[in-house]
């Protein structure tokens, strides 16, 4: 169950959480933005929590990504000739 | 990605026949493609065949391209139509119900927090939160743990699935993953969210986990 939310009173830690993506990308209203860093600037869990999360995300862009074999590289150089001929 | 003006440049060496400019695009982009391809439950194989096929759509579709979005913003939905085609024949598709529970699922667990019945203030934290995220960054950054965000990500929900690869490994913006993937902004960020939540569970879970051991 989500815990509601209203707008003139500060966040608490169930809150937070939900705006951590939004937060990290930049994309939370001023308002929200500000909420979330007074209670940061008070809260060692949820600042270990939101520093998980950019962890997480900075290993994710790491993930190893795979190449085409060159045998199909070179097939497809072969089609886009063929095709450019035409 | 490319800016636009470089954009405009590569669309022209491309359709008057440069081949360095399409290898050059197709060594670019094709790992990336091949990871969104294997997230919808493809052979390596199958989804070298997915990338090939969508290179092959995108030289006979070429001249047509509008430029209504970035170029490689345009492959990729042509990879993800082909992948979504390929993956559905060899993954059993999620109910539409679940994925919907799923995503209104809170980011953690309810447990995790104080209620009006326990001693501590309702909604904070009632367990501490284990600082994983501070062990030495060459075990952080080890296969394994590499292996278990595969692993988490490849468990998502299909949508979550592509949301977060298309988000965080290929590192589309917003809006070009908004075309790519044909959803509004508001999904994506929703999506996004939840699937993030989901893989750092699941480190702090491996994590846990390692210290029992």
């Amino acid at each position: 169950m989500r815990t509601s939310r209203k707008q003139d009173e500060p966040l608490i830690c169930q809150q937070l959480v939900e705006l951590v993506s939004d937060y990290l990308d930049g994309s939370l209203r001023e308002q929200d933005r500000e909420k979330v860093e007074a209670h940061l600037a008070v809260c060692d869990a949820c600042t270990g929590y939101v520093e998980q999360v950019r962890r997480m995300l900075r290993l994710t862009k790491g993930l190893a990504i795979d190449t085409l074999p060159p045998e199909r590289v070179s097939r497809l150089i072969d089609v886009f000739r063929a095709n450019m001929e035409r | 990605m490319v800016s636009r003006i470089d954009e405009a440049d590569l669309l022209a060496r491309l359709r008057s026949g440069d081949e360095s400019a399409f290898h050059n695009l197709v060594i670019e982009l094709s790992g990336g493609m091949l990871r969104m391809a294997a997230s919808y439950g493809l052979t390596p194989t199958a989804a070298e065949d997915a990338v090939q096929e969508t290179w092959i759509v995108v030289i006979t579709r070429l001249s047509s391209f509008e430029g209504r979005s970035a170029l490689s913003t345009w492959i990729y939905s042509i990879l993800i139509n082909t992948a979504r085609r390929s993956g559905s024949r060899e993954r059993r598709a999620i109910p539409f119900s679940s994925a919907w529970r799923d995503e209104q699922a809170p980011a953690v667990a309810a447990e995790r927090f104080h209620n009006s019945r326990s001693e501590g203030a309702a909604g904070t934290w009632s367990s501490t939160v284990d600082r994983w995220d501070q062990q030495p960054t060459a075990r952080l950054e080890s296969a394994e743990v590499r292996a278990v965000i595969d692993a988490a990500i490849d468990a998502l929900p299909a949508r979550q699935r592509e949301v977060i690869i298309s988000r965080d490994i290929l590192d589309m913006d917003t809006e070009e993953a908004c075309v790519a993937l044909g959803l509004s902004a508001g999904n994506l960020r929703v999506l996004l969210h939840r699937a993030r939540s989901r893989v750092r569970q699941a480190l702090e879970t491996y994590f846990a986990e390692e210290v029992v051991l």
